[in-house]
């Protein structure tokens, strides 16, 4: 975020880095391999800032469309797509709640299919069209699932909502919306603690029934 | 109020839909782990390793090594908490909160031993992983069953007793049985979180996961010894909390300390695992019912005694024992409350506090009780319905519960339960039918509501009150769209900030109570402020933007404040439910499975006909989860949980449940509030349990005592 990257280093905590490192990068022949002269690099590592440095080596390019737009960034191999939307892109509305793939809440859709955000590693992504829940309406005009899920009350605190309205717009496109109890099944993978279930259903029924494209 | 339902069973599609509804669908409601001050960084707690003890070294050189780390804070170099430490004239061991990162002592497993401050959350993470303690270790306990004899009575709330002890012993039909209920955790899906900076050396500003921003705040400003007013809250949304919620826990000071000493914004996120150690839970607690009645029903005494798990530091209470004393209309009653301290974190109030625990006991052991003396579960209730407060002699201020019986045991088809157990199969499940209901204190706390009238027709209305689900910026907005006879989407409410005026902290059922009251009191005062300014010929429905035009003022505002009400004084106030459960149990591998559920509650009046029924819903599935699968399990061995995670401590998902159905009596409580509406949250988990397990006897013919219900104790 703009914000952080303008931030000025703590003086403080660089102090105490890894000196090891700071001497790998003095003596690497790596340099060699970047456009930096080795005297503006042996510079860097005496005025401390070679962490920044080592940060570039650490990440990797990703390019990759996220609601309709393209992202070019530069990310840790190690960043899931979970965080790099929410905390470099500020894509707040996709949700953690486990970080394990266990309750749905990151719940997105990769080139039209529903994932968990949490389980995948932002890396992958290269080339991929991801839709969030801030792409899913058309402008002002909401999508059919999220006015249902409005209108059938499929939430309370509203925390697993995005996660549950990607899961129930891919529910409908997979062919697994055919049936109260198929709907149940296939929606399982979001949690719910607030305890809306009945409402979800009755919304992605509506969704199903109205024959709305989703 | 035409707003509300004219029927005792809404539909989902029924009622107002939620005023914050469009944020939630979107993505743009923010939670508290979702703002982005300037020069925001990272916090990751690194937890204890042991479960008692002290720490004899603790190494973060690495960690402090490690890229983009900014601080590795312990109790070696922590900032000093000032209202942590020692008061004169107060022992200085004296019982209390956990004090973070204060010194060496461990109290229970995963306490933070040390927070990782990182540029990325990647680094924060990494480094935490790399703080290694070395502890000296001290014999642990962290079972309840294992050392009930240990039990003490907690100060004010240990014993209860009228008539004559242990009565139930001469009664010709008499059960005593034992219950437990396992430590359940509230896991609300959003993970606790806080963003802490320090605008300057004495002004902080915090995004907190509260259920009241303004208990917070005085919590914050006790620990940091800051004026009030130099202490911001933000609350704005929050993603559930169930009780959770309910007070200041040490990640908060964690996050606060480490945002003094990096001085830049500090973000704290706990992992699931911690969602276990971190933010309380419901404790476990074993209760012992005695029960004994007349041939022809009349109950003649209980007994009921009760042990609750705590912390070794700190004093949990709940109350167990209360639905005892008040549910039903008997002569002799004593109980008795132990607390269990246990080398485990300290629990806390979830949803239905004492009662949802009190009446799995009760109400299982009252149904026990009617296959005895071959009679139907509710015909026992009603022969013992309280007319008025079993324990004070006070009348209610209003109960209909003997209707909400009847609403309930009318729409689930009670009449098709056979009184024998384990006589109906149908390919191969056993089909059975179960009830159980319960009651909770309805309170009203003071507020205050700012309300100002624009003159483009648009009405303000703001308060601290935090919004954890239940919709109470919308049910404030359909009281003062009735009040003022004004479109509801002309009426914003405010709130989840510590600036906005005072409003109680969301628990106990008692916000719409509450900070509704103070709605409906600003209403009537903008009210008459109009008329006034209107002059001769105000009527009763004034016109509010033409009479600001008239008088050239661009808008009216009023801060109108109320009471807690003094209805307590000659009333019993509670709000009552009944909940039943049809289920179907498979007599080849013990699998229940909810085929059918009717919650009915007695709440008074219905505000919000949409997200009462929600809310009802809601804790129905909390108490199903309580009811056939959540229990949080220590491995006593090492005093760890071992299924801190969503995968292993299972709640209930959508394939678990049914359609489920929630009627209300819907009349108003002449009492407590001029709107007639009693809270709803707790009453709609209380009881569940006990339904469930009664219809799982009545289907099988087995009877569980010890929660959750799972296959293996079903086939046992």
């Amino acid at each position: 975020m703009e914000n952080k990257e303008a931030y000025p280093a703590n003086d403080a905590a660089q102090d105490v880095k890894d000196s090891s490192r700071r001497n790998f990068i003095k003596q690497s022949t790596l340099l060699t391999a970047v456009a930096l002269t080795p005297g503006t690099a042996i510079k860097a590592a005496a005025d401390h800032i070679d962490e920044q440095i080592a940060a570039v080596f650490e990440k990797m390019p990703l390019k990759m469309q996220v609601n309709g737009k393209t992202q070019n960034l530069s990310v840790e191999p190690r960043a899931t797509l979970l965080d790099i939307l929410r905390e470099q892109l500020d894509l707040t509305g996709t949700k953690k709640g486990c970080d394990h793939g266990q309750c749905g809440a990151c719940t997105v859709h990769v080139d039209g299919h529903r994932i968990n955000s949490c389980l995948t590693l932002g890396v992958m992504m290269n080339g991929r069209k991801i839709t969030t829940i801030e792409g899913l309406a058309n402008g002002n005009q909401l999508h059919p699932m999220q006015e249902a899920f409005i209108k059938h009350d499929g939430f309370q605190c509203g925390y697993c909502t995005p996660g549950q309205i990607m899961s129930a717009v891919a529910c409908i496109r997979e062919g697994h919306a055919n049936s109260e109890h198929e709907i149940r099944e296939y929606m399982s993978g979001n949690i719910c603690r607030c305890g809306a279930y009945p409402n979800i259903v009755n919304a992605i029924q509506e969704v199903k029934d109205g024959g709305m494209a989703v | 109020m035409k707003t509300a339902i004219n029927k005792t069973m809404p539909s989902s599609a029924e009622g107002m839909s939620r005023v914050d509804g469009r944020l939630k669908v979107t993505g743009a409601a923010k939670y508290s782990a979702e703002y982005t001050p300037k020069g925001l960084t990272y916090g990751v707690l690194a937890g204890s390793t042991i479960t008692k003890g002290n720490i004899i070294a603790i190494d973060t050189k690495a960690a402090e090594r490690a890229p983009g780390v900014l601080a590795v804070i312990t109790h070696l170099n922590a900032p000093k908490v000032p209202g942590d430490q020692p008061e004169k004239g107060k022992a200085a061991d004296a019982k209390g909160a956990l004090k973070v990162f204060y010194d060496d002592k461990i109290y229970y497993n995963g306490q933070p031993v040390a927070i990782v401050v990182a540029d990325t959350f990647e680094r924060a993470l990494f480094a935490a992983s790399l703080v290694k303690a070395q502890y000296k270790t001290e014999k642990h306990i962290t079972s309840l069953p294992d050392n009930r004899d240990k039990g003490f009575p907690p100060r004010g709330e240990g014993t209860y007793k009228r008539g004559t002890e242990d009565a139930w012993k001469l009664a010709p039909f008499k059960v005593e049985q034992e219950y437990i209920v396992p430590t359940v955790t509230h896991n609300p899906m959003e993970l606790h979180a806080i963003i802490a900076n320090w605008d300057t050396d004495n002004k902080l500003t915090v995004w907190d996961k509260t259920q009241g921003v303004k208990d917070t705040q005085g919590d914050l400003a006790h620990l940091f010894k800051l004026p009030k007013e130099n202490v911001q809250v933000h609350s704005q949304f929050v993603g559930g909390a169930f009780g959770s919620a309910l007070r200041t826990w040490p990640h908060e000071v964690a996050a606060i300390l480490a945002a003094k000493v990096v001085k830049r914004p500090v973000k704290v996120v706990l992992s699931r695992a911690d969602m276990f150690t971190s933010v309380g839970y419901r404790p476990f607690t074993w209760q012992k019912i005695g029960i004994g009645a007349t041939a022809d029903g009349k109950l003649t005494g209980i007994t009921h005694e009760a042990a609750g798990q705590t912390s070794s530091y700190e004093n949990f209470t709940e109350g167990p024992t209360g639905v005892s004393q008040s549910l039903y209309a008997c002569p002799n009653v004593n109980t008795k409350y132990h607390l269990v301290a246990l080398d485990i974190a300290t629990p806390t109030w979830m949803r239905g506090p004492g009662e949802a625990t009190g009446a799995f006991a009760l109400e299982s052991a009252l149904d026990e009780l009617s296959y005895q003396l071959k009679l139907d579960p509710v015909e026992l209730r009603l022969r013992n319905y309280a007319q008025t407060d079993p324990g004070s002699g006070k009348p209610f201020s209003s109960k209909f519960l003997n209707e909400a019986y009847q609403l309930g045991s009318d729409h689930i088809g009670w009449k098709d339960r056979k009184q024998e157990p384990g006589t109906v199969k149908q390919n191969g499940w056993y089909v059975g039918y179960g009830m159980g209901g319960g009651m909770f204190g309805a309170y009203r706390a003071g507020a205050t509501i700012r309300a100002k009238f624009n003159a483009d027709g648009t009405l303000l209305l703001q308060s601290a009150v935090s919004d954890i689900g239940p919709g109470t910026g919308t049910a404030m907005v359909l009281i003062a769209a009735e009040q003022l006879g004004i479109p509801a989407e002309k009426i914003r409410f405010e709130l989840g900030d510590s600036s906005l005026p005072n409003a109680p902290t969301q628990g106990g059922s008692a916000t719409t109570a509450s900070v509704g009251s103070a709605v409906y009191k600003a209403c009537a005062d903008l009210k008459e402020k109009f008329q006034k300014l209107a002059g001769n010929g105000a009527t009763n429905n004034p016109d509010y933007t033409k009479i600001l035009k008239d008088s050239g003022l661009p808008s009216l505002e009023v801060v109108s404040e109320t009471d807690g009400g003094n209805g307590m004084q000659k009333y019993a106030m509670n709000s009552w439910s009944v909940h039943f459960v049809k289920v179907l149990v498979n007599a080849a591998t013990g699998v229940v499975k909810i085929d059918k559920v009717a919650c009915v509650s007695d709440c008074g009046k219905v505000i919000s006909p949409k997200t009462a029924r929600s809310q009802v819903i809601g804790g129905a599935i909390g108490g199903l989860g309580m009811a056939l699968m959540e229990e949080s399990i220590i491995d006593h061995r090492y005093g760890r949980y071992i299924n801190n995670n969503f995968a292993d401590y299972h709640v209930p998902v959508n394939a678990d449940i049914p359609q489920i159905d929630a009627l209300f009596v819907n009349k108003p409580d002449p009492i407590i509030n001029p709107m007639g509406a009693k809270g709803m949250a707790e009453i709609a988990l209380i009881g569940m349990a006990a339904a469930v397990a009664n219809a799982v006897y009545n289907a099988s013919g087995k009877r569980v005592r010890d929660l959750p219900i799972t296959p293996d104790k079903v086939m046992a």
